[in-house]
């Protein structure tokens, strides 16, 4: 896996690796996505009640997302670069406007609605928000100095607050930790982190304070799921039923009683990985975890390997942003993290979530074959 | 690690990316043999204690919706109540092939087409395994028929359910309102695990108004079934709390009256007790039956009712904008008694006809003969017109606006229904908001006879009137006088009081004159005041719906039934002992006096006799 990196420059091995690569596609990261996407189309089939359109749905969607990540990849790094200040301006006024015009049409307001299509510019912030801050970090020197993270802190607050505010948790939680992650590969000290540390859990009570009831409902739902079983705990405690019940082999393709008889809500969303661990079991959960863990090991690698320090903080935070998905999404599924709304990422049936995925992975392909050759 | 740093050094960056990136790569497989830890509990020491739940005894969470509180009215009668009825209820996930199910069903039942699309469009939006209705209300006729072929018929079923019913149909439609099927945009509004398993949900009128009371708290049990999702026994139950019962101020008896007593007129009657604020009457004719509605009205019977002339669907109690005509005279009176521009033994001459300075327009009097000299007594009496036209311009039309704004005239009553309109009373100030033009000395004329710009709606001059009967206390209308709450019988809270603190001796004036509106030989409502022994205070009113041009007569033979002016009365009763006060409006009735002033009469004489009775009685 890490050995075509430098040999692809030169060697032309066949015709299709020779397409790929003029396409800038990372081959080993391709054929990972490609068999997640795979899982996701085997396991919506089931979760939808064999519904043909969904898959058709799903299936136009990713095509839409390729497409748009084969388009990223041909861009040079260094335009990402050079647009990051105006790509996060774009999206913090939009999140703006949304703000607005949800207060004028009352109630939670998230997309933008461009007539053919609609939009919602938090997804935008999950990778422009990195891009900013990558910028601005690494204009200056490494590691970072207490002005500098000053900054890029408020950078990070802004649009994590404007969408917080929508409310919309589960997306501010990952466009915070994209930004927070790109301080960290930066070089943030250790005395630092463990205050800030510190510093929030003493501060648990006061961001208590300013959540909605809902999310309120969710946290204490979480702690005890039982006292509401016909509202917030509902999802929970079927989640746990379908997953526990799937044992070791699963209950097999299209075995799975609690999606099949509904008693597990958003089945084909947000709780997809519960119907996926029913009838797949705790193998089946492996090698899907296996499979997430080898496409971050990947991106990581191609982190390290970037030229330069802004397409390293960009590549570094997106790729762990991928596992923030995956470890929000399945642990709020099997019961040990809140319930927020973030999708299980390449699997949960829905676009907004695969554009912007295989949008970060396009950007990371464009940093593993975008480079000058320098011998070394 | 050095301190600071004055340029870049790519190999020291680099090292730093590195070495992060290798403790996020731990920190990631850690937390990922987290989720690992967490699922070998889950799926295999925790195994066989979630298949024996999932596999072949599923724990169902199965929603008991609670009972709705029932609706009576202030004898204890009910005008709301909850009735089993059996439906025909469809599982599709049961049923192999739908369409040829639902046409077999059709050709059995004889169910109309339009039943079977508002089933498919139900269908995609209930849950999956959800037993949705298809058929409700069934006749007896149509439960044999089904019972006799249902083995052939997997995943469709007779269910019991209850469904709200109104007794009194097309008199109540107006005040209680009625329930629907709950729609997608009331899905988003309602709590989840209160609405699971209830179907309906009030749409408008008290049904609509008091819809946290009356639905209750949902509760739940937590059934044990089979496989085949048959039941095998109940660990559980949380009961539901039914909804509250609410006692209505409303008197079903004088409501049937009111609704009869406007015959073949459209329009509306507003009573109410004038101590509490109750609503005894509130009656909009036409109307029309409630009770389709709650089973899902056919497009084509909705259809008939929206587009009818009559507009039986709309409530002209509460949202009926008229010109209030001359039954604004009386407050116009005590206006000008309050803000010292006239006094009751002031005269003016009435030739017939009224002139602003330097302006040749004639405001004409109903009379066109002229009333000769009246006072104030005598101008409310006979409704002199040219009296009320030279008292608004001495009055101002903001000082009418000030006074007329106290008695509720221009705002909403604050009733406990949704969607009241508030009329309007005209300012210089409204008129430059809202048309953007200045006030005209002339729009102060005529706001001196209720026509113009002026819009009240009956309930407001039922308030009104009900205030004025009060001696200047402010009346707060409301339909719900006491609701149950954990079974024990409350009043709803009374609004704080407030007084206008008007003139005792203004009001007597007013009220004398009033007095004589029905009592005196000359009076235009005289033809009630026949066979009582008690003094009504009242008075008529003719709102124009068409000018007459400067030179022509009006006269009523001659127009078009819907051009006619509409009758209105006001009135209240016993007139030194209020007790009731009333406005009704006959639309296109032509005279307040002959056509509205006997409808109230006819309420007032049945409820003064009631509660004549029960003092009676209660000796």
């Amino acid at each position: 896996m890490k050995t075509e990196t430098r040999s692809e420059q030169f060697v032309p091995h066949s015709l299709l690796g020779n397409l790929l690569r003029k396409l800038h596609i990372d081959i080993p990261l391709l054929i990972c996505l490609l068999l997640v996407l795979s899982l996701s189309f085997l396991i919506l089939y089931s979760a939808s009640g064999q519904d043909i359109d969904i898959l058709i749905r799903q299936a136009t969607r990713m095509l839409i997302a390729f497409v748009l990540m084969i388009v990223l990849a041909h861009i040079n790094p260094y335009q990402f670069k050079r647009y990051s200040t105006i790509l996060y301006g774009i999206g913090v006024t939009l999140l703006v406007a949304v703000l607005i015009m949800g207060q004028i049409g009352k109630g939670a307001q998230r997309w933008l609605d461009l007539g053919f299509f609609r939009f919602q510019p938090s997804e935008m912030l999950k990778i422009t928000a990195p891009m900013m801050i990558a910028w601005y970090l690494s204009e200056n020197t490494l590691p970072p100095k207490w002005r500098q993270m000053g900054i890029a802190g408020l950078l990070i607050l802004i649009p994590t607050l404007l969408i917080a505010k929508q409310p919309d948790l589960g997306t501010s939680i990952l466009v915070f930790s994209s930004g927070a992650m790109v301080i960290f590969f930066a070089g943030l000290s250790w005395r630092f982190i463990i205050s800030i540390g510190a510093i929030i859990a003493s501060l648990t009570p006061i961001i208590w304070h300013f959540m909605r009831d809902y999310q309120r409902a969710r946290v204490l739902t979480f702690l005890d799921p039982e006292a509401d079983p016909l509202g917030r705990g509902y999802h929970i405690i079927q989640s746990k039923i379908a997953i526990g019940s799937g044992g070791i082999y699963g209950k097999g393709w299209q075995g799975s009683t609690q999606a099949q008889l509904d008693f597990l809500p958003e089945s084909s969303t947000d709780f997809i990985f519960a119907v996926f661990a029913e009838e797949f079991g705790l193998s089946g959960c492996l090698v899907l975890i296996a499979l997430y863990i080898v496409i971050i090991s990947r991106c990581l690698y191609i982190s390290i390997q970037a030229q330069d320090s802004y397409s390293r903080l960009l590549a570094g935070s997106l790729s762990f942003t991928f596992f923030v998905y995956v470890f929000v999404n399945i642990g709020m599924v099997i019961g040990i993290l809140p319930v927020v709304g973030v999708p299980l990422p390449l699997i949960s049936y829905g676009g907004t979530s695969m554009v912007t995925l295989l949008a970060g992975f396009g950007i990371l392909m464009s940093i593993h074959t975008h480079k000058k050759f320098l011998p070394t | 690690m050095p301190r600071t740093y004055t340029i870049k050094n790519p190999a020291e960056e680099n090292r730093i990316f590195t070495g992060r990136a290798i403790v996020a790569m731990i920190f990631i497989l850690l937390l990922s043999i987290g989720l690992i830890v967490r699922l070998v509990y889950l799926q295999i020491v925790g195994h066989e204690h979630y298949a024996t739940l999932a596999k072949n005894n599923h724990i169902k969470i199965s929603p008991l919706p609670p009972t709705r509180g029932i609706i009576f009215d202030r004898k204890g009668r009910v005008l709301a109540d909850n009735v089993p009825t059996y439906s025909l209820e469809l599982i599709p996930e049961q049923i192999k092939d739908l369409d040829d199910t639902l046409a077999r069903l059709q050709e059995l039942l004889d169910i109309p087409e339009d039943k079977i699309e508002q089933y498919q469009k139900l269908r995609k939006r209930e849950k999956r395994f959800t037993s949705t209705p298809l058929l409700l209300r069934m006749s007896e006729e149509e439960i044999a028929k089904f019972a006799a072929v249902r083995p052939y018929f997997p995943g469709v079923d007779i269910h019991a359910r209850l469904v709200r019913h109104y007794p009194y149909d097309i008199l109540t439609s107006h005040v209680i309102g009625y329930v629907g099927r709950i729609n997608e945009n009331e899905l988003k509004r309602l709590s989840v695990s209160e609405y699971r398993g209830t179907h309906h949900v009030g749409k408008v009128g008290i049904e609509l108004a008091y819809e946290t009371e009356l639905h209750g708290k949902a509760g739940y049990a937590e059934i044990e079934t089979n496989a085949q999702s048959r039941a095998i026994s109940t660990l559980k139950t949380v009961d539901p709390t039914a909804g509250s019962n609410l006692h209505l101020t409303l008197d079903i008896d004088l409501q049937k009256i009111a609704y009869d007593a406007l015959d073949i007129y459209n329009g509306a009657v507003v009573a109410i007790e004038i101590k509490t604020g109750g609503v005894l009457v509130f009656t909009s004719r036409p109307s029309f039956d409630p009770n389709p509605f709650v089973y899902g009205i056919d497009s084509k019977s909705y259809k008939e009712l929206q587009t009818s002339d009559a507009q039986p669907m709309f409530n002209r109690a509460l949202r009926g904008q008229y010109p209030p005509g001359s039954t604004i005279k009386p407050f116009m009176a005590l206006a000008g008694l309050e803000y010292q521009v006239t006094h009751p033994g002031q005269k003016t001459y009435c030739p017939g006809y009224f002139q602003l300075p330097n302006v040749k327009h004639k405001y004409r009097d109903w009379k066109r003969g002229g009333h000769g000299t009246v006072d104030l007594n005598l101008a409310i009496v006979q409704s002199c017109d040219v009296y009320f036209y030279s008292l608004a311009l001495s009055l101002g039309i903001d000082n009418i606006h000030r006074f007329f704004t106290k008695f509720g005239f221009g705002e909403k009553s604050g009733i406990d229904l949704v969607g009241e309109l508030s009329g309007l009373q005209p300012s210089k100030q409204w008129k430059r908001k809202a048309r953007n033009q200045s006030w005209y000395p002339g729009e102060t004329v005529i706001t001196g006879i209720g026509q113009g710009y002026t819009q009240v709606t009956p309930l407001q001059l039922a308030r009104a009137t009900a205030t004025l009967a009060n001696r200047g206390k402010v009346v707060h209308p409301h339909l719900v006088g006491s609701f149950t709450d954990n079974g024990i019988l409350k009043p709803v809270e009374a609004k704080p009081e407030t007084s206008l603190a008007l003139n005792p001796r203004n009001i007597d004036a007013v009220v004398s004159a009033m007095i004589n509106v029905v009592h005196s030989a000359r009076g235009t409502a005289r033809a009630i005041s026949r066979g009582i022994d008690y003094q009504i205070a009242g008075k008529t009113g003719t709102a124009q719906v068409f000018t007459v041009k400067q030179e022509k007569r009006y006269n009523e033979n001659e127009i078009a039934f819907k051009l006619r002016d509409h009758a209105l009365f006001m009135a209240f009763a016993p007139a030194h002992d209020p007790q009731i006060a009333v406005a009704v409006i006959a639309e296109n009735g032509g005279h307040g006096g002959s056509v509205a002033a006997p409808i109230a009469g006819k309420i007032i004489r049945q409820y003064l006799q009631e509660s004549s009775d029960e003092d009676r009685n209660a000796q």
